[in-house]
């Protein structure tokens, strides 16, 4: 492997770890704080995706669409968490469980009847629709470059508000003891719909940015909710932080196991996923 | 002995009359279809251009059979081989269905296999390409009006040398279908002089494709000969083609990579070549009319999904009016079946001994956002089926 394939590689592992890293990070503050398992994590990435294909086609702009499509996602976060995962707080969690499994289903169907069963795509926006000359004869395109930047700075703007603001603090000990944070007079009611519809809105808006890099069909989120909680296991259940280096860990794994492992590659991220839980059976900065 | 001579009498005229009641009540009963499709999930479009294909033959005929009114059981088989054999069951059992018609996906025919073996359930295969369904697993109540991934993929080793590749990259999912294209076309690229240098196989679904594209790059083939399917093509042609490969590296594709996604493909799919048993643009009357019929009906153009459903819908059409909608001799109904001849929009459609479709295979090219068909690629093209005994 010379040093060129090597260097392209690592920017494919970069690059992909840093979209499922925010895919990732919304499931793994809802699961940390809430402690509910949301099944319907990926379907909303899907919904993100439908969402700015829709978007675009109506108002020919695909920054727009975008602009349009996070005031909606947050609503849809904002109506099942205080229709629905409100009544059952107090439930078992297998209840919970069960109503994000439901909701797969109806968003699935949901999105079958509003855009039906085609295969859908969203055309790679002004300015970033240019490539660059990686070797040769192997181009990369500037929107990929584009989306991990958006990645990082929204990464850095996670952990800016988790370190440094009141929110932040509140957020990890609300992970950490939650009865001790109501004790202390806070509304963790509140808490509770605003990390849901933030959660949720941080998965629509990975599946809005990924909309020009992949085909936008039925079922696209059902793949990718199995890695992301890979992700979350990996990183430690409520962590940010681990979030983000088992995002970059998976995705380098993806890539370089595809083509040098190519026999083990669907079974690689679990391996490690198996070895890290061996090792440190809460993850890696739980 | 007068008695039991006027019993037995009575009881054999009434259990005639009722015995011809019956024969007249078989012959007003609808003929039930039950469509085992995918109508939720990946394949969603798939399941409803076959549904339509086959209605639309049938409406053509004044929504009879064989003068018999016809009704229809959908249901959903969600392509999941696990729920194959019951929802089966439930068709031929619960629905007491005359034909089933499907499935999509090779791994839920070969749940319906089983059950067609154990009930003889006649069941017609509109689209799932699995070799074995046609050979080693052949039986005379199955039928196939689509393709195998063979067929459609052997054409093109010959039509990729004959264009001078002599090095190609092979890449496709790890799953049967993909694997058993893959086969088709090395078997006759190879043949020819031609070499594999690379066969790449990519964890099934995933479309994370970015390390591979790296990967070919760097082999610097001739060409790239590969299946990828639904959404799957889409994501494969558009990283394909940004990764600025399409212009140094043609890129070559069994028809399913592009079928029903042109307009998800765009400008990435202008001039990838493919090989397949039908084109929208195949010029014959048959398909003349049928596209524009398939037009006013549903409002968009067919695909060859949609075919595979309408030559479905054909072949019952032509079967039970030879047979005058008597289909209560099943020995008979096989027969008749299995000697229909289509003048089909793909064009000639006959069945061989196996029940698989012989017919033409087309080289297709993306221009203008269609799929314009070069040239015949592969003229009555026959499947090997020498594991097939019935």
């Amino acid at each position: 492997m010379d040093l060129a394939f090597f260097s392209v590689q690592l920017l494919n592992g970069l690059q992909y770890g840093l979209l499922l890293f925010l895919i990732a990070s919304g499931l793994t503050l809802i699961f940390g704080i809430m402690g509910i398992i949301n099944l319907a994590h990926g379907a909303m990435y899907m919904i993100g995706a439908y969402l700015v294909y829709d978007l675009t086609l109506r108002l020919g702009n695909f920054w727009l669409a975008i602009l349009v499509a996070i005031p909606i996602a947050i609503a849809l976060g904002l109506i099942i968490e205080r229709l629905f995962l409100d009544t059952l707080y107090k439930r078992d969690h297998l209840y919970q469980v069960l109503l994000t499994f439901g909701l797969i289903l109806v968003l699935n169907e949901a999105q079958r009847i509003i855009w039906g069963g085609d295969v859908h795509r969203v055309a790679v926006p002004a300015p970033f629709d240019a490539s660059i000359q990686l070797t040769d004869n192997l181009q990369y395109s500037v929107y990929r470059l584009f989306v991990m930047g958006v990645c990082l700075a929204l990464a850095g703007v996670i952990y800016w508000v988790m370190r440094h603001t009141r929110l932040g603090i509140i957020i990890r000990a609300g992970a950490v003891n939650r009865d001790m944070v109501e004790g202390l007079g806070i509304n963790v009611r509140t808490l509770f719909t605003l990390i849901f519809s933030v959660g949720v809105a941080l998965t629509a808006f990975a599946g809005m940015i990924a909309a020009p890099l992949t085909s936008i069909a039925p079922g696209m989120g059902d793949s990718i909710l199995i890695t992301c909680f890979v992700v979350v296991v990996i990183g430690g259940i409520g962590s940010i932080k681990g979030a983000f280096w088992g995002a970059i860990i998976i995705g380098m794994a993806t890539t370089f196991g595809a083509v040098l492992i190519p026999s083990l590659a669907s079974m690689v991220i679990y391996l490690i996923m198996a070895a890290v839980l061996l090792v440190k059976p809460r993850g890696l900065f739980a | 002995m007068k008695t039991f001579k006027k019993t037995s009498l009575a009881t054999l005229l009434s259990a005639t009359a009722m015995f011809s009641a019956m024969n007249v009540a078989a012959n007003e009963d609808p003929v039930k279809l039950g469509l085992m499709l995918p109508y939720s999930g990946t394949y969603t479009a798939l399941g409803e251009a076959i549904t339509n294909g086959v209605k639309l033959a049938i409406e053509q005929e004044g929504g009879q059979l064989g003068g018999r009114d016809v009704e229809y059981v959908e249901l959903d088989s969600e392509a999941d081989p696990s729920k194959a054999p019951q929802n089966m069951s439930r068709l031929v059992n619960g629905d007491d269905v005359d034909f089933v018609i499907g499935p999509v996906h090779s791994g839920v025919a070969m749940g319906m296999l089983r059950v067609a073996k154990q009930t003889g359930a006649i069941t017609i295969i509109p689209n799932a390409g699995l070799g074995a369904a046609t050979n080693e697993l052949c039986m005379p109540n199955v039928f196939r009006t689509s393709f195998s991934m063979w067929q459609d993929s052997y054409p093109m080793g010959k039509v990729a040398y004959d264009q001078g590749h002599r090095k190609v990259v092979t890449i496709t999912w790890d799953y049967a279908g993909g694997k058993e294209d893959l086969t088709g076309f090395e078997e006759a690229f190879t043949a020819e002089g031609g070499e594999i240098i690379e066969q790449i196989l990519v964890p099934f679904p995933s479309t994370e494709f970015q390390s591979y594209l790296t990967q070919i790059a760097s082999l610097e083939p001739d060409a790239v000969y590969t299946f990828f399917a639904g959404g799957g093509g889409v994501s494969f042609v558009r990283d394909y083609a940004a990764a600025g490969l399409k212009e140094s590296i043609p890129l070559l594709g069994s028809g399913f990579l592009t079928e029903g996604n042109l307009t998800a493909l765009g400008d990435a799919g202008e001039g990838v070549m493919t090989t397949l048993h039908y084109a929208e643009t195949l010029e014959n009357d048959a398909n003349q009319s049928f596209v524009s019929a398939y037009e006013n009906a549903y409002g968009e153009i067919p695909d060859t999904y949609a075919v595979q459903g309408y030559d479905t819908g054909m072949m019952l059409v032509q079967a039970l009016s030879v047979l005058g909608g008597d289909t209560s001799n099943q020995e008979r109904l096989i027969e008749v079946l299995a000697n229909v001849h289509l003048a089909s929009p793909r064009g000639p459609l006959s069945f061989s001994d196996s029940h698989h479709p012989i017919q033409n295979v087309y080289l297709r090219e993306i221009r203008d956002g269609k799929h314009e068909v070069l040239r015949m690629a592969y003229e009555n093209l026959e499947v090997p089926d020498d594991a097939c005994q019935m």
